[in-house]
């Protein structure tokens, strides 16, 4: 039988086999950018999605695990952020992605979809975290040009902004 | 963006195809420039004029993530006065782009600064011609603004697409064009955004992982866990066919030891790869990680004098104070974070190649002989990859995707696993360095001797070299030995000598440059024999190194640095001789790659407890000349220290038992959020000054800084990095 699963809202029939990982599926069949192969071993997050909003290795997530779950890629993430602060049309951006442009913080940007995926569950349920907050949720994820620094920026400011949204 | 079945028409096809697609190919209309570069001395080589009134730019130099193709655009824009949203930069392309080189030794803007520059002047000048006949006024009295051009005195206008609307130039250069004063630039030399981070940042750029070529297959290389030695490749003795029977769909493809299996299904195509059965020779030993150093030291070598000044023996019978140093520098890994992609489509009179490569020229070199082609029936693509610090396996994979589509008979996109990458990189080689230096009684160097043991990089690809192509290092020339400029050169010192003791490549792993390559050894050892002769003569290690250098850029640098960090004199370490608790140190390093000038002060903690050494902040100072793009160098400075930390403080490439051990982030890890330390760029910008490369410069400096701030802290000067836990402790202890 046919398995189907929602991502980013939708409902979409799959013909991957069940043990196929998430990754697979997202990348090929449903033709998604933003999740991404980096080292099909949960070791470093450039495949994040969050599922049910929580931060899952799609990787190694087999997707049969993830049906009648809601899958949110980098590609929904704008709605889902809308979805959580009860905005009626998502913005083009999700606040930390616009923050990350503002701090010029990508070099090659690869483990960005992790970074933001990441940082979006962090501020979910830390709404104004501290350095030391940001660097322990976002240890998981590893950046090989250096550009851990201007991440941490990013995330304080992200926080900024949906403070400023809020009131 | 260019879908890629658009990217893989050829020229003659899009010309039948008329005006609407000419935006991204401008007509060059020689045959000869089919199979391309095109000639560099033609405009329409590096821009051509839409009729929307913007303008593309054509360069041959990739964009690595390292955002020198905004760097570029600026430059052509100032000559052109457009803005920066009128102009884009066409994708590198061995059929139309011009070749400038490849894009290393962060050459781009180096290079490719005065290169763009002249062009677009060549470009405005013809423009203008043509204004000034349409508006009935003299060159002089034209000004442009955002492509506009408008006569002093008329209301008249004319813009440059309706001058040229989407046609060629059709002109070589004039050789009289020239290009605009510092003092007119609005553009260059100041802080533009980076064009490309919006759509990674929405997840909707394609890097080449994302490319699909119609009806391709997916493909994955089958080799042994981790390479051996160099020379010995991988030898098969037998593949079991049966072991992927329950795979249904799965074809393996072999050419003599290249080994591969493609499906239609890229799922199957990696469960494949793992599960096949294969029995390869055994190879011959490697020293393993802790008897490498040993076994370069004591190997027969080829030894040349890179550098001899003065007379080095009479130099040292003046000293007051001589120190030796030395540094047993690690095999480092580019470990791309994306392992590297590659798309291929091989026919049997031409072949189509994607890849994330340096030089899309050198690659259509390399692959011609391979398939059997002229390079003229090769087109190379380039498309953007993770970032990849020098050369690691984008070229090997993309000789891999070629092979398996020859041997398949289709398109094939061929990603390495992680696995892969780490274990077949061509690694940063691993570095032997003694120094020897001395000061007289005025703390003036008066002697200095530099010894480097290392083999140079590897010539052949691993994909050729399994089908049959013998391994062969590179010729020993270049900037893998001693660097004069890293060894001591920014010091005035009359006295040097500089040996290379060459290694036998082929008995060592795969080698090629590393971001900064050898530097950081080359620092690790040079920079602290300065410190400890500060040391020796009670003085400051900043006041030594302003005594001892006459260079005005570096002192420039060395003075920025400090001020940054607001060094205080003293004289260094042992901050606290206590045991038992956190000790702090602080260190300064000067050091470069190739022409610009780095100076790095760090400070650290380190517990003689545990080992345990944390980098809390780090500065790093650049001078690159006139700087096209400050923010964006001051991004390039912040990627510099963060590498540095964690190539000082983790990386090394395991190697016992015949192999390499280090095959992914927990056997090879990298420095993580929780101890990435503070850091702080600082630009020294020089106007007047031809721009420079500003992607490696801070990595010598830092590596020196580190080693030197770790004798502040505990008055033991380490000889190895990196400086994990069990060597600080031994170290420590000893």
């Amino acid at each position: 039988m046919a398995l189907s699963i929602t991502v980013n809202a939708e409902r979409r029939e799959i013909s991957a086999t069940p043990d196929t990982p998430l990754l697979y599926v997202l990348t090929n069949e449903l033709k998604l950018t933003g999740p991404r192969f980096g080292c099909g071993l949960a070791q470093c997050g450039s495949c994040s999605v969050l599922v049910d909003g929580v931060e899952r290795r799609a990787c190694v997530t087999p997707v049969a695990a993830v049906a009648g779950r809601a899958i949110t890629t980098l590609e929904g993430l704008p709605a889902w952020h809308a979805g959580q602060t009860g905005a009626k049309t998502p913005p083009a951006m999700h606040p930390l992605q616009q923050a990350l442009i503002d701090e010029q913080a990508l070099q090659c940007g690869y483990c960005y979809n992790g970074m933001i995926i990441k940082g979006a569950e962090l501020l979910s349920k830390t709404p104004d975290p501290t350095d030391a907050q940001i660097r322990k949720a976002m240890n998981g994820h590893l950046c090989r040009c250096g550009t851990y620094p201007r991440i941490i920026k990013a995330i304080h400011r992200a926080a900024r902004l949906m403070a400023g949204q809020r009131t | 963006m260019i879908a890629p079945t658009e990217m893989l028409l050829p020229r003659r096809d899009l010309l039948k195809l008329g005006g609407a697609l000419l935006i991204a190919f401008p007509l060059i209309g020689r045959a000869a420039d089919q199979s391309g570069p095109p000639d560099a001395k033609q405009i329409d080589t590096w821009l051509a004029i839409h009729s929307d009134n913007t303008a593309t730019l054509y360069i041959g130099f990739v964009e690595l993530g390292q955002g020198s193709s905004t760097g570029l655009a600026q430059v052509a824009a100032e000559e052109l006065d457009l803005g920066m949203d009128q102009i884009t930069v066409a994708p590198v392309d061995t059929q139309r782009s011009p070749n400038q080189g490849g894009t290393y030794s962060s050459a781009a803007i180096q290079r490719g600064r005065p290169q763009v520059a002249l062009a677009a002047a060549e470009a405005r000048a013809a423009l203008m011609s043509l204004a000034a006949e349409r508006l009935g006024a003299p060159v002089t009295q034209l000004r442009v603004e955002r492509g506009r051009i408008a006569a002093e005195g008329s209301a008249a206008t004319v813009t440059y697409g309706e001058l040229l609307g989407n046609r060629p130039f059709s002109l070589p250069f004039s050789g009289q064009a020239r290009t605009k004063p510092e003092s007119q630039y609005r553009l260059v030399g100041h802080p533009v955004p980076r064009r490309d981070l919006p759509a990674k940042v929405l997840g909707v750029h394609r890097y080449i992982q994302h490319h699909r070529l119609p009806g391709m297959l997916h493909g994955r290389v089958v080799r042994p866990r981790g390479q051996a030695a160099y020379g010995a490749g991988a030898r098969i003795l037998s593949i079991d066919e049966t072991s992927i029977r329950h795979l249904q769909g799965v074809r393996v493809l072999r050419r003599g030891d290249f080994l591969g299996v493609v499906a239609a299904d890229e799922w199957l195509a990696v469960q494949a790869a793992q599960a096949l059965r294969v029995i390869w020779e055994k190879p011959p030993a490697l020293p393993g990680q802790e008897g490498l150093h040993a076994q370069m030291r004591a190997a027969k070598t080829d030894d040349r004098v890179a550098l001899e000044r003065g007379a080095l023996d009479a130099g040292f019978r003046d000293a007051v104070h001589v120190r030796t140093q030395a540094c047993l520098g690690p095999y480092q890994a580019h470990a791309s974070f994306a392992p590297h992609c590659a798309l291929a489509d091989v026919k049997p009179d031409a072949a189509v190649v994607i890849a994330s490569t340096q030089d899309v020229f050198g690659l259509r070199r390399s692959l011609a002989p391979l398939l059997g082609l002229a390079q003229e029936q090769i087109r190379v693509q380039y498309a953007e990859g993770a970032g990849t610090y020098g050369h690691s396996c984008y070229d090997d994979a993309a000789q891999a995707a070629a092979l398996l589509s020859q041997l398949a008979g289709a398109p094939v996109r061929c990603q390495f696993m992680r696995w892969d990458e780490h274990g077949w990189d061509t690694y940063g080689p691993a570095h032997v360095g003694e120094v020897r230096a001395a000061v007289t009684a005025e703390g003036k160097l008066c002697a200095y001797e530099y010894h480097g043991w290392q083999h140079g990089w590897s010539l052949v690809e691993t994909s050729a070299q399994l089908t049959g192509t013998a391994a062969a290092p590179w010729p020993a020339s270049g900037p893998q030995g001693v660097n004069p400029l890293d060894a001591g050169g920014m010091y005035d010192i009359p006295n040097v000598k500089l040996v290379n003791h060459w290694l036998p490549a082929l008995d060592y792993l795969r080698g090629a440059w590393l971001r900064s390559p050898l530097d950081l050894s080359f620092s690790f050892a040079s920079e602290q024999v300065m410190d400890a002769l500060a040391h020796a003569a009670g003085l400051d290690p900043l006041e030594f190194r302003r005594r001892n250098i006459r260079d005005a850029r570096w002192l420039g640098v060395l003075d920025a640095v400090a001020k940054a960090a607001d060094w205080t004199p003293r004289v260094v370490g042992p901050r606290s001789k206590s045991r038992g608790k956190v000790l702090h140190g602080r260190g300064l390093g000067l050091g470069t790659h190739l022409v610009s000038h780095g100076a790095a002060v760090a400070d650290i903690e380190v517990d003689p407890a545990t080992g345990r050494v944390r980098i809390t902040q780090l500065w790093g100072a650049i001078d690159a000349g006139f700087i096209v793009n400050p923010a964006n160098v001051e991004s390039q400075i912040i990627g510099q220290l963060v590498q540095t930390a964690s190539r000082m403080l983790l990386e090394e490439v395991t190697l016992d038992g015949g192999r390499v051990q280090s095959l992914d982030w927990s056997s090879y890890p990298i420095l993580r959020f929780e101890d990435c330390p503070e850091v702080t760029p600082v630009i020294v910008q020089r106007p007047g000054e031809r721009s420079t490369g500003a992607g490696e410069e801070t990595m010598a400096a830092a590596a020196g800084a580190i080693a030197n701030a770790f004798f502040d802290a505990t008055g033991v000067r380490l000889d190895r990095y990196p400086m994990t836990p069990e060597r600080v402790r031994k170290a420590l202890h000893a």
